[in-house]
């Protein structure tokens, strides 16, 4: 979208000069574009110029610096004018149509909200699955063994010296064992 | 069309008149049912155990259990 006020064909005899003097230059020769597809790449790119006010949707501020649509066809200017008038003047559909001309979506629409978090949702298990593949992976091939205190018999060795010690006997470890009959309540 | 005036001012003061006391109850109440569920019952427990608690038997159980390396199981 080339921006309004700007000299165009400026900028393009710019462009080209700069562009000759670079192939004259000679070391991009072979690899510089010719100057139309080079121009024509530089009419896609979308230059935004933050030193002027720039219009924005916000819930918080519902007059923005600028209104949206800047260059006003004839009609558009023609309802400009009305506008200056008495507004009772003005039919439901030019009001509507002055509101769009100053703003781009309404606050039902800025409130609407998208289906987006189905998606990021979605591409976040995703993810996290595979993440649990690789891991499943590494725990098969990558990590040793594990130590012989895990063991069912080192375990057992290691729960009973816990209940000879006594082991929180008020509330906790040694309260649910019966040391009468040598037995779990 | 003519709309009331709406209120400009006393906005917090307002809303703390209505929520303060409601969050001051609320801690109470919280406070005093952990006091009486959790810290009541558990001082309870302790009173409990120690009031039969014979700690010279509980000593040579543990000892001839052989958990102890100050004193060695009697015998052997």
């Amino acid at each position: 979208m080339r921006p309004a006020n700007t000299c165009w064909h400026c900028f393009q005899m710019l462009a080209s000069r700069a562009l000759v003097r670079g192939l004259q230059s000679g070391f991009w020769r072979r690899v510089s574009t010719s100057s139309a597809a080079w121009a024509a790449h530089t009419h896609d790119v979308d230059v935004i110029d933050c030193s002027v006010p720039q219009y924005n949707n916000r819930l918080d501020t519902p007059l923005p610096d600028v209104p949206f649509v800047r260059n006003l066809s004839a009609e558009q200017k023609k309802l400009k004018e009305k506008e200056k008038g008495s507004w009772t003047q003005l039919t439901k559909e030019e009001k509507l149509a002055l509101y769009r001309l100053t703003h781009e979506l309404s606050y039902a629409e800025m409130r609407q909200g998208s289906k987006e978090w189905m998606t990021v949702l979605g591409g976040v298990f995703i993810f996290l699955g595979f993440t649990g593949l690789l891991v499943w992976w590494q725990r098969v091939y990558v990590y040793g063994d594990v130590p012989h205190t895990l063991s069912q018999e080192s375990v057992a060795q290691q729960t009973q010296r816990m209940i000879d010690m006594r082991v929180n006997p008020v509330h906790g470890f040694s309260n649910k064992w019966d040391y009468e009959k040598k037995q779990w309540k | 069309m003519s709309l009331p005036k709406p209120a400009m001012r006393g906005l917090l003061a307002k809303r703390l008149r209505f929520h303060l006391p409601i969050a001051f109850g609320l801690s109470i109440i919280a406070a005093v049912a952990f006091k009486f569920t959790v810290t009541e019952p558990r001082k309870q427990a302790y009173a409990d155990f120690y009031k039969h608690y014979d700690s010279m038997k509980e000593f040579s159980a543990m000892r001839e259990a052989g958990v102890f390396e100050s004193v060695r199981p009697t015998g052997k």
